[in-house]
């Protein structure tokens, strides 16, 4: 009983941690930012479904796109304001670009975050599920729209899958994260391919920041550990590695899952944290980095 | 110059300067959380009462005046902001936040700078524990909202009328966040709920940080007991979205800050319908004839109810008014004499402060004569009054997931 009780809840977390890192990883991948402002793009997205659904009564359908269409905004926000202005900067060395987008985006994320609580208190949101109700499976009693967060995870990771592998942008997307000199070389503009590689972001982002809003629901408090949580799944799985990541959510999703169940909910994030520190120490690169 | 002509200029100074004090405005220190839906209302609620006072001429001439401070949350940024308030912004007294921690930060400070503070939120019983111990140092501030232990007390009195009587209900999980506030307040809960009958099958503290409740109440459900004793304010809205989407068959009852809020039902989609909670004051219950006027006027000039610490912090400020005119001044040892004094009919109920002497100096008198507390439910979007039997607007009513197995024993 307990097994299965874990081994559902588990999996659907996971699934969201899956979804929600696998942007982030592919941000840096292609671009090499570590975008720190993940979190409040993530929170952005869901308290605009919920505002949409409270506020003007609209249903959970177009609450979600709603919120979809604010993550897309806040992706390409974050963009054009905290990350190409200093990627196109003559003033910053190159050496030192990176920790200037990483401290912009942070600094992003908290203003984000503090907008986002003035608006809307920082009291907890909750979007309005899509699916209602709750099944039995196994002796455990879950609410559908937990199966339903996992599935809809899985097919947009799937679907990026898809993106990346089967179309020419996506290719070009993959080309660019391996060698962004070669395919300058081949005539394709890098920029266009950080603009698209954004909006895969945004909407990754936006999906995840709905459903989690929906799962468990997400205040401004929130923003801070999901850029924890998806940094750490980046690094465990190895940055930069789409596959790595997945592997890494199921990881630390089951371990988290398990410590709640088994041990205390008070120490729930624990364990992962201290498996993160071993690999740091045994494997700087991640399970899964190349480099 | 002569002796009598030294002494009339000298009079003719204290003449100017008690004038030109007498046109001064009364200035009250406003710390709160803006951005918390509880704290929220702390703020525009004093503005209220002070526009109101200052429509009618003020106290003895002088106008008040509400300098609002934003604390984010946090007891280090109150700190700063109460030390601004009394040295540059000179205020008279501070009303300060609904959060313990904050107030329990404030209250040496209350005592170095000598200046009346009141908290119109804050539950811990250790900030009057603290007037207590050290009184000429900590007199000071006072607590115009009720302690942890007598809300224990208020929630196990209506347990006892609302579930032990009329459902037989035998055996209860105490389930709370871990803060100040609710150390004494557990301890009251274990203290009296076997005292109306409610065996105490186990006591839950979580973390305020919990986002995902499912094993918290996989172990409740799995105890089997009647009810939920909650002490939640930190956390409220996912809780008790969680208690609904997993269909929790356990009822709810106890304190939910949150739950005083009208935004409430938004914030959780409704998923809180059914959810009891403790407070001193509800929509469309006039607990005392002021308390509706005061909700009609808030909702017409901010658009939203005020929260539970709204009403204490509009009280709070006709208090400070009422107390600095017994006073005769600002002075601030005469203030808190006359504060000690206070017997006022606010919006809660009537409002008096326990005595030096007693365990809890400058707390609130509660029970029968002064506040008594209500209990509410949220019903289909509305904060329905079910207690006490005198002011209740309505009767308990149960989501159909809730599995009531007392009641059919």
């Amino acid at each position: 009983m307990l097994f299965w009780q874990i081994l559902i809840d588990g999996f659907a977390i996971s699934a969201l941690y899956a979804l929600g890192a696998t942007g982030f990883t592919l941000i840096f991948g292609v671009s090499g930012v570590l975008n720190l402002s993940h979190g409040a793009i993530m929170v952005g997205a869901a308290v605009a479904a919920w505002a949409a659904a409270s506020e003007f009564g609209v249903g959970p359908y177009t609450g979600a796109l709603i919120g979809i269409i604010a993550g897309f905004i806040l992706a390409f926000a974050t963009y054009f304001i905290a990350v190409r202005p200093i990627q196109r900067s003559k003033v910053i060395a190159e050496s030192e670009k990176e920790i200037f987008i990483l401290t912009a985006t942070l600094l992003w994320g908290i203003i984000i975050q503090e907008a986002i609580a003035y608006a809307f208190t920082n009291n907890a949101k909750t979007v309005l599920p899509i699916v209602e109700g709750v099944t039995t499976v196994l002796g455990v009693r879950t609410p559908r729209n937990e199966y339903f967060t996992a599935v809809i995870c899985w097919v947009a990771i799937g679907l990026l899958w898809f993106l990346v592998n089967r179309t020419r942008r996506g290719k070009a997307v993959m080309a660019a994260s391996m060698n962004p000199r070669g395919v300058t070389l081949l005539g394709i503009e890098l920029s266009s391919i950080y603009l698209t590689v954004w909006a895969i972001y945004g909407l990754l982002a936006g999906v995840a920041g709905i459903l989690l809003g929906m799962f468990l629901g997400v205040s401004s408090y929130s923003v801070g550990p999901l850029t924890a949580s998806a940094f750490s799944i980046v690094v465990l799985g190895g940055l930069g590695s789409v596959s790595g990541s997945l592997i890494a959510a199921y990881v630390v999703g089951y371990l988290e899952t398990g410590t709640a169940y088994l041990i205390s909910p008070a120490y729930r994030t624990i364990p992962a944290l201290l498996l993160l520190v071993v690999v740091m120490y045994l494997r700087p690169q991640g399970l899964f980095g190349r480099r | 110059m002569s002796l009598k002509s030294v002494l009339l200029a000298g009079c003719a100074t204290a003449l100017i300067s008690s004038a030109a004090s007498a046109a001064d405005p009364i200035r009250i220190g406003v710390i709160a959380e803006a951005q918390a839906v509880a704290g929220s209302s702390i703020a525009p609620a004093a503005q209220l009462a002070a526009e109101e006072i200052n429509a009618k001429g003020g106290i003895d001439g002088r106008k008040i005046e509400i300098v609002v401070y934003d604390n984010h949350s946090s007891s280090a940024e109150s700190v700063r902001a109460f030390q601004r308030a009394v040295s540059e912004d000179k205020v008279n007294a501070v009303i300060a936040s609904y959060i313990s921690e904050v107030v329990l930060a404030l209250e040496p400070w209350a005592g170095r700078l000598k200046t009346l503070m009141i908290t119109p939120g804050a539950a811990s019983d250790v900030i009057t524990q603290n007037i207590a111990k050290n009184y000429d140092q900590l007199k000071y501030t006072f607590h115009g909202y009720l302690t942890s232990t007598s809300l224990a007390g208020l929630v196990c009195d209506a347990a006892k009328d609302l579930l032990v009587e009329p459902y037989k209900m035998k055996t209860a999980v105490i389930m709370s966040e871990d803060a100040a506030w609710t150390t004494p307040l557990d301890a009251g809960y274990e203290k009296c709920l076997p005292e109306i009958g409610l065996k105490v099958v186990d006591h839950i503290r979580m973390s305020p940080d919990t986002t995902d409740f499912t094993p918290i109440f996989n172990k409740i459900e799995g105890l089997k007991p009647d009810v939920m004793i909650t002490g939640i304010s930190h956390v409220g809205t996912q809780p008790t979205v969680q208690w609904k989407s997993q269909q929790v068959p356990i009822p709810m009852f106890g304190i939910s800050s949150q739950a005083t809020n009208s935004t409430f039902w938004k914030d959780t989609n409704g998923a809180v319908e059914g959810v009891f909670y403790n407070a001193v004051s509800g929509p469309g219950v006039a607990v005392t004839p002021k308390t509706l006027p005061f909700v009609e006027a808030y909702q017409k000039k901010f658009g939203n109810f005020p929260s539970y610490a709204g009403y204490t912090s509009y009280d709070d400020v006709y208090m400070i008014a009422d107390a600095i005119h017994r006073a005769g001044g600002t002075d601030p040892d005469k203030m808190v004499e006359a504060m000690e004094a206070t017997d006022y009919v606010g919006t809660i109920g009537r409002i008096a402060f326990k005595p030096k002497g007693d365990a809890n100096p400058h707390a609130l008198r509660t029970g029968k004569g002064y506040i008594t507390g209500l209990m509410l439910q949220w019903q289909s979007g509305k904060q329905v009054n079910v207690w006490p039997k005198e002011l209740a607007a309505g009767t308990i009513t149960w989501p159909s997931f809730i599995k009531l197995k007392a009641a059919s024993n």
